[in-house]
């Protein structure tokens, strides 16, 4: 077992893939090569998708959003891990996950740009929708783990969150109670260094995140969150676990944020332009590409550049063209009946 | 069959968890314990601890949790074992269950209930005697449900459970066991949304819910006047329209509250009768609460509590105008 071999209180990361992309063949977990090539393409989709986002904010055209970049291994290896039927509970910056987990990415702009249909994923798609006050999702992927086992059920569900989120109360509490009720959990706790702009050993006093598990009672695992075949390595074997009814797993994914926390900040004022460059050289895109032109399995980018260019392009088109919501929508869904004062109110009586 | 409160609740949460295995309970003591004042006694023995869930001690997780069960097809029934206690799941209610429906438009929701104990007038604790379902009232997507009987409180809580939108429901402590009643051993069901005319009168509307039904009916029993008596029942969504109807044809109101006055519930219900029934008016609404002050403990628990003087004493005020 990976989480034997890799102990968080000693500091033992798990890396398979180093940062010129050569693999460690007794960690290689089993993946096709059709798998690992849309793996590739997914990533690359975040990363031009993504780019597209801030552009769009930019220019008005969409609001407030955190940026992907750098986290498209730590977003995807786990998600890869899942079955269609296992959830995934996400906070607002894996927008490779929800790709790979089939919420469009019209619909993920169509969120960002303020409208609530964003939320609205296609039917069978078992992901929650965003939240944004920090880590507030994780005992809600509990209870999802919860009602699947009472059912009899083998879904997973898993949990995405940042390093900020195990100092909420939320994290502690959902945590406690998956140890407690040995629900079928993986979390995910994406340690990009910066919950907005305090540092991670401002956070907390542990030396990883990955050892809070052992509080919890059960194990915990520090995984290199730029090394895609790591990060889906580790989530596979927590993800057996679980479905096995051995209960959860933390995995915490070491990995860093190359752009801002949201387009509202500017990464320049709490970290200097070396210590991103020298994480620019850890790119999990680049170093997964290494890895496929090495394995002959990639040559030429341009193609799916451009077809995929051609899909962000379309997406955000789609998005923009789709109408703000009427008042009626605005009202309907408060209640699943509306009472007859808010009927008076969409009406502008204001009663 | 006779029934207090207690058992009148324990009747709804076991024919509800007999009737739909979807139904759970969970919360802190809930299961062998049969919970701090009882209402879940036996509930283990029948259904197991798989739906009957002793949780550990964190009511934000409770709520939390309870918000995942429900998103993945349970209908969960929260316990919080003092109002005093529900603020830690403030986040989780407000942040989540509240909005999930709207969020989604509809794709995923929170059928959920949120059960708790409030209110003063039992020699509590400190923290055990909170009135403070205008906190929860103020939030769209939350329903606020307080029962005033036994058989009341079957029905609104079977129709609770099976609402498909968060309900926060609140038990009145000390109306527990205060009286027993009729009530079917069979199902049983009060819509939510609808206030109940517990006594028709012609002179003044009183409107009150939870602990002060009782003590309305104790305190109007020698006035003179023809006093008609409303039970809110939903504090919200508030039915407006049964209390305007009234009013306009009274043409006076006093509204009862054990919480605090300033932005109480209180306020709101005035404010609706303003609005709805200004002119046929013949009175300010009078509102009977406790004073803006933090809940004394037990020794100095009269300078707080509203009692049947105070409510008579409104009604004169507004009989008089």
């Amino acid at each position: 077992m990976l989480t034997d071999d890799f102990d968080p209180m000693k500091g033992e990361m798990l890396q398979i893939m180093d940062e010129d992309g050569n693999v460690d063949s007794s960690l290689m977990p089993k993946l096709s090569k059709d798998l690992l090539l849309k793996a590739y393409r997914n990533m690359l989709l975040t990363r031009l998708a993504d780019d597209k986002a801030v552009k769009l904010q930019r220019q008005g055209r969409l609001g407030a959003y955190p940026p992907s970049k750098g986290q498209e291994a730590s977003q995807l290896g786990p998600a890869m891990a899942l079955n269609d039927n296992d959830w995934l509970v996400w906070a607002f910056r894996e927008m490779g996950a929800l790709l790979w987990k089939g919420v469009p990415l019209q619909t993920q702009y169509l969120y960002w740009m303020g409208n609530e249909l964003g939320n609205v994923y296609p039917n069978g798609v078992h992901v929650t929708p965003s939240v944004v006050p920090v880590g507030s999702q994780v005992p809600h992927a509990v209870g999802i783990a919860y009602a699947s086992k009472l059912r009899g059920e083998k879904d997973v569900t898993l949990a995405y969150f940042g390093d900020g989120a195990t100092s909420e109360g939320d994290f502690h509490e959902g945590l406690n109670f998956a140890g407690v009720f040995r629900t079928a959990n993986v979390f995910v706790c994406q340690n990009n260094q910066f919950a907005i702009s305090t540092r991670r050993n401002k956070q907390s006093a542990s030396a990883t995140l990955a050892q809070k598990a052992v509080a919890y009672g059960f194990p915990g695992i520090l995984v290199d969150g730029n090394d895609v075949l790591a990060m889906y390595a580790a989530t596979k074997e927590a993800v057996d676990r679980a479905r096995n009814g051995e209960g959860p797993t933390l995995i915490e994914s070491y990995t860093y944020r190359l752009s801002d926390h949201t387009t509202s900040d500017d990464w320049r004022k709490y970290r200097s332009k070396e210590e991103v460059a020298e994480w620019e050289r850890k790119d999990p895109l680049k170093r997964f590409r290494s890895y496929l032109v090495a394995q002959n399995m990639i040559k030429d980018d341009e193609p799916l550049m451009k077809e995929l260019t051609d899909i962000v392009e379309r997406a955000a088109a789609e998005a923009e063209a789709v109408p703000a919501p009427t008042r009626s929508d605005a009202f309907v869904h408060t209640y699943a009946e509306m009472p007859p004062y808010l009927r008076g109110q969409m009406g502008g009586g204001g009663k | 069959m006779m029934m207090n409160m207690v058992q009148a609740i324990n009747s709804a949460l076991s024919m509800e968890m007999e009737r739909d295995p979807s139904v759970v309970v969970l919360g802190e003591d809930v299961g062998v314990d049969g919970g701090v004042f009882r209402l879940t006694d036996g509930l283990i023995d029948k259904f197991g601890e798989a739906r009957v869930i002793d949780t550990p001690l964190a009511e934000a997780g409770i709520a939390g949790v309870a918000i995942g069960m429900a998103l993945n097809g349970l209908r969960p029934v929260a316990e919080i074992q003092f109002m005093g206690f529900s603020y830690l799941t403030l986040n989780q209610m407000i942040n989540h269950a509240a909005r999930m429906r709207n969020r989604t438009r509809g794709r995923l929701t929170v059928p959920m209930v949120l059960r708790m104990p409030y209110g003063a007038g039992v020699k509590a604790l400190e923290h055990h005697s909170e009135s403070t379902e205008a906190l929860y009232a103020q939030i769209p997507g939350l329903k606020v449900v307080v029962p005033s009987t036994p058989l009341e409180a079957k029905g609104l809580l079977t129709s609770s459970i099976r609402d498909p939108d968060p309900v926060i429901f609140l038990e009145p402590t000390r109306s527990y066991r205060m009286l027993k009643e009729e009530v079917p051993d069979g199902e049983y069901l009060v819509p939510l949304g609808k206030a109940r005319t517990v006594q028709e009168g012609d002179d003044v509307t009183v409107i009150g819910w939870g602990a002060m039904i009782p003590l309305i009916q104790r305190a109007v029993a020698n006035v003179q006047a023809s006093v008609e008596i409303i039970d809110l029942r939903t504090i919200s969504p508030m039915d407006s329209e049964t209390i305007v109807t009234s009013v306009k044809r009274t043409g006076r109101a006093v509204v009862v509250h054990e919480a605090p006055r300033s932005f109480g519930v209180g306020a709101e219900i005035a404010s609706r009768i303003y609005e709805g029934a200004i002119l046929k008016l013949e009175a300010p609404v009078e509102r009977v609460t406790a004073p803006d002050i933090t809940v004394p403990l037990p020794k100095g628990e009269d300078h707080y509590y509203v009692n049947e003087q105070m409510i008579r004493d409104g009604i004169e005020r507004t009989l008089r105008f």
